[in-house]
């Protein structure tokens, strides 16, 4: 069968992993806004300085979807620094691409998961932006980026 | 899969195998040139002279007035075109139109803008409908063209096209239709309501693609859409597709002879399928007038989902819909039609558009009643913006 996206893209799509929330989460993260039609919310929990556990939810496309759950397994045990090197093209490609026009889905991920380390560290009342560094505007539409 | 139900017929239908067997013959043996003085060539030329003599029949225009096209998107910027600067000619350079027309529409309005046409957009309120008394009151001493469409390709309601016409026909001023989604699905008579450039294509009536028509009343001069030999008047020259032609107007008139026998069934399955998605999800509402609209539209909006991620699901269980959610068109917005009724953004991408044929059975609409509520509640699950709903935040 003919088909819009990889079947990488599909596979996530369809089996999301680490979908749901942490109540006890230690940082969480939320980009995008409803006027786009895309909203993701990660939630993660630190420990050791590593990703012990990570969660998604996502309002949006089959590729918003599956970029989160991707994403989600790409920095699942690793350490903060390490998920906070992992760039919307490493998403893309781990997907084994995405068309043209979804590629802003991928950096919805990327900043949804940079915004929950940065709560982490707002929460521990370390100053996330030299860390960090500049993050999407919550309120900012995604989808204009 | 489970099951095939194609959804979508707005988009396009399945060609009749009726039709196909009216048209295989101008594709295998009978290939002659209509143009073709021999008796080779004038059996197809008799063909197209039969085609369009069955078109005028059933939308009661004469067949001078019927001029095939390559379809809806050439018929409409066909017409609005040549209407539009045959009256510059004459200092007549406002076009009133709809806020929810078809891009086919609403992009060569936009391009005539960029050549000094002034455009009033009416509004389409709530109910997807045109009020007469904005009509009125927009028309002005230098309207060229009043151009509104038939029927709405995606929430399916129907204008008061005979009011329309008649009050151009007063005020004197040009009025098409943009009837691709009317023709075949609901009566039109192109005569009787005061009519004078009509759109239709094969496609969207189990025709073939890639073939339809602008029905020009008689007498509008207005220029050639393409220049070359004789066909079509010459105003539309080109070699005519010949099995095109004949397969539009054997469905047209298929379409025609069973609609009255097809058309209440097809509402009680629309009106089944519309009352059972509403009465299932919560925090649903349907798009477009609930009486006013073409026997086999729904289109329902979802709140907390996103229609691109909901059509995948449901083409894993094997139903063919549509969506008008940005996500689903490449375009940072969602579908203007929607905007146009009020809809907030977000409840926009939450559309889900079903365009129901004689195809679709009862069982289907039981299966699509039955698959649907368990996708949009999984998608819900997993949607921070469902969270912010139940949670009464703002979110837009
Ligand atoms: C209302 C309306 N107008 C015009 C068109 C364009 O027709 P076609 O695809 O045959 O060019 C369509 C079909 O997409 C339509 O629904
Ligand atoms: S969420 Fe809109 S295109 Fe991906």
């Amino acid at each position: 069968m003919a088909q819009f996206y990889s079947d990488k893209v599909m596979e996530h799509f369809t089996n999301p992993r680490n979908v749901g929330e942490i109540p006890d989460a230690d940082g969480i993260g939320e980009i995008g806004n409803a006027k786009c039609g895309d909203i993701m919310k990660m939630y993660i929990k630190v420990k050791d300085g590593l990703i012990d556990d990570v969660k998604f939810k996502t309002y949006g496309c089959g590729s918003a979807i599956a970029t989160s759950s991707i994403a989600t397994e790409m920095i699942m045990g690793k350490t903060i620094e390490e998920a906070l090197q992992l760039s919307n093209k490493a998403v893309v490609e781990a997907l084994d691409g995405l068309p043209v026009n979804k590629i802003h889905c991928s950096v919805l991920a990327e900043q949804s998961i940079k915004a929950a380390i940065a709560d982490y560290y707002t929460r521990q009342g370390i100053d996330p932006t030299p860390i960090v560094g500049k993050l999407a505007d919550p309120h900012q539409p995604i989808c204009e980026l | 899969m489970d099951r095939f139900i194609y959804a979508d017929n707005a988009a396009t239908t399945r060609l009749l195998p009726q039709v196909l067997n009216k048209m295989m013959p101008y594709l295998t043996e009978q290939y002659g040139n209509p143009s073709s003085l021999y008796s080779f060539g004038q059996t197809a030329r008799q063909a197209v002279d039969e085609a369009r003599d069955t078109v005028a029949e059933y939308l009661n225009c004469r067949s001078d007035e019927v001029f095939f096209t390559s379809g809806g998107s050439e018929a409409d910027n066909w017409a609005i075109r040549m209407a539009a600067h045959a009256m510059a000619k004459k200092g007549k350079k406002h076009i009133i139109s709809t806020a929810f027309e078809h891009h086919a529409v609403l992009h060569t309005l936009k391009a005539l803008k960029k050549q000094g046409f002034e455009i009033t957009l009416l509004p389409v309120y709530e109910n997807g409908i045109v009020q007469i008394d904005d009509l009125k009151q927009a028309i002005r001493p230098d309207t060229a063209l009043v151009t509104v469409m038939f029927a709405n390709n995606e929430i399916g309601t129907i204008q008061p096209i005979s009011e329309i016409g008649a009050v151009c026909r007063e005020k004197g001023v040009f009025f098409h239709t943009d009837a691709v989604q009317a023709v075949g699905h609901i009566p039109v008579d192109f005569a009787g309501l005061n009519i004078d450039m009509l759109s239709l294509a094969a496609h969207k009536f189990h025709g073939p693609k890639g073939v339809g028509a602008l029905i020009i009343r008689k007498g509008l001069r207005f220029a050639n859409l393409i220049e070359g030999g004789a066909q079509e008047k010459g105003r539309r020259a080109g070699t005519e597709n010949t099995a095109g032609i004949v397969g539009l107007a054997e469905a047209l008139k298929l379409a025609c002879l069973d609609m009255e026998k097809a058309t209440p069934p097809m509402i009680a399955k629309r009106d089944r399928l519309i009352s059972g998605l509403l009465g299932s999800v919560e925090r649903s509402r349907l798009n477009g007038d609930p009486i006013k609209r073409l026997p086999g539209n729904v289109n329902i909006s979802f709140e907390g989902i996103e229609g691109e991620s909901l059509l995948l699901l449901l083409d894993f269980k094997g139903v063919c819909a549509s969506s008008g959610s940005a996500c689903t068109s490449g375009s940072l917005d969602p579908s203007h039609v929607l905007l146009s009724i009020g809809l907030p953004h977000a409840i926009a991408h939450g559309s889900l558009r079903l365009s129901l044929s004689q195809d679709i059975t009862d069982e289907d609409i039981d299966t699509l009643l039955e698959v649907i509520p368990p996708i949009i509640n999984r998608l819900r699950d997993i949607s921070p913006l469902w969270e912010k709903i139940l949670k009464n935040e703002k979110y837009e």
